[in-house]
């Protein structure tokens, strides 16, 4: 399954609704084009919401560090919300848990942008 | 990438077949993957005219995973260390990092030209009883 983006404003915060699979060639470049036009557009505070994300490759996960690194290179702020076990187990597997803000409930994310 | 897809639908099935549970198919078909892409991509460039060989095989007592490419060739021993703080922030180098973490041998051998990588998960004995 290809990965969709659904973009939402909460409180001023970007939330990108994320589902699928962010693979080479099934989600890195959208999931990149997604980033840089929110950047460009001055986008201080954007939300990833990985939820639905069911299965993330080293060149997703490289991706999501590429996505954290042109958001704080913008001083804008990239955070995780909602990890699936997998993605979750991979981000731990590669010490990226520890490079993330990450957290389980929207409210307490859209809030730590403050 | 379809073949890269192709790739894993086989791992898949030949891991299923063998009574790996979700969590142990999820990392033999993640290896595989990178595997391949590192094959397509950086081994063999794109270049349509060089050619990936693999070759999977259940032996009793374990999964045997071969993927070889026509490339320039790797040394392993060169490829950075991703979890080194320096290079957690990097976009690129995990993938053989993953393989190495989800399978139980890895093991790279030169072959003037290309690289041949094989991957083994072993096979509990309690899983060939069910």
């Amino acid at each position: 399954m290809a990965l969709t983006i659904a973009s939402r404003e909460v409180d001023g915060i970007t939330v990108l609704d994320l589902s699928g699979r962010i693979t080479l060639g099934e989600g890195s470049v959208q999931l990149r084009d997604a980033i840089r036009d929110l950047i460009s557009k001055g986008q201080k505070g954007i939300l990833l919401n990985l939820g639905d994300v069911n299965y993330i490759d080293s060149s997703g996960l490289g991706e999501l560090v590429s996505a954290y690194t042109t958001a704080k290179n913008q001083s804008a702020a990239l955070k995780l919300l909602k990890l699936t076990k997998k993605v979750h187990d991979l981000l731990q597997l590669t010490k990226l848990y520890t490079v993330f803000d990450i957290y389980d409930d929207e409210a307490s994310a859209i809030a730590s942008f403050k | 990438m379809e073949s890269v897809s192709e790739v894993e639908t086989a791992a898949d099935k030949l891991a299923c077949e063998a009574g790996l549970d979700e969590d142990e198919r999820f990392h033999v078909t993640m290896a595989l993957r990178e595997a391949a892409v590192n094959a397509v991509l950086h081994g063999n460039e794109y270049d349509p005219s060089k050619q990936i060989a693999l070759c999977f095989e259940n032996t009793g007592d374990a999964l045997v995973f071969t993927v070889a490419d026509q490339g320039k060739g790797l040394d392993p021993e060169t490829l950075p260390d991703p979890l080194a703080p320096e290079n957690l922030l990097r976009g690129t180098g995990r993938g053989i990092f993953l393989i190495r973490s989800f399978m139980d041998e890895v093991n790279f051998r030169q072959l003037h030209p290309g690289t041949e990588l094989t991957m083994i998960k072993h096979l509990s004995p309690a899983r060939d009883k069910t």
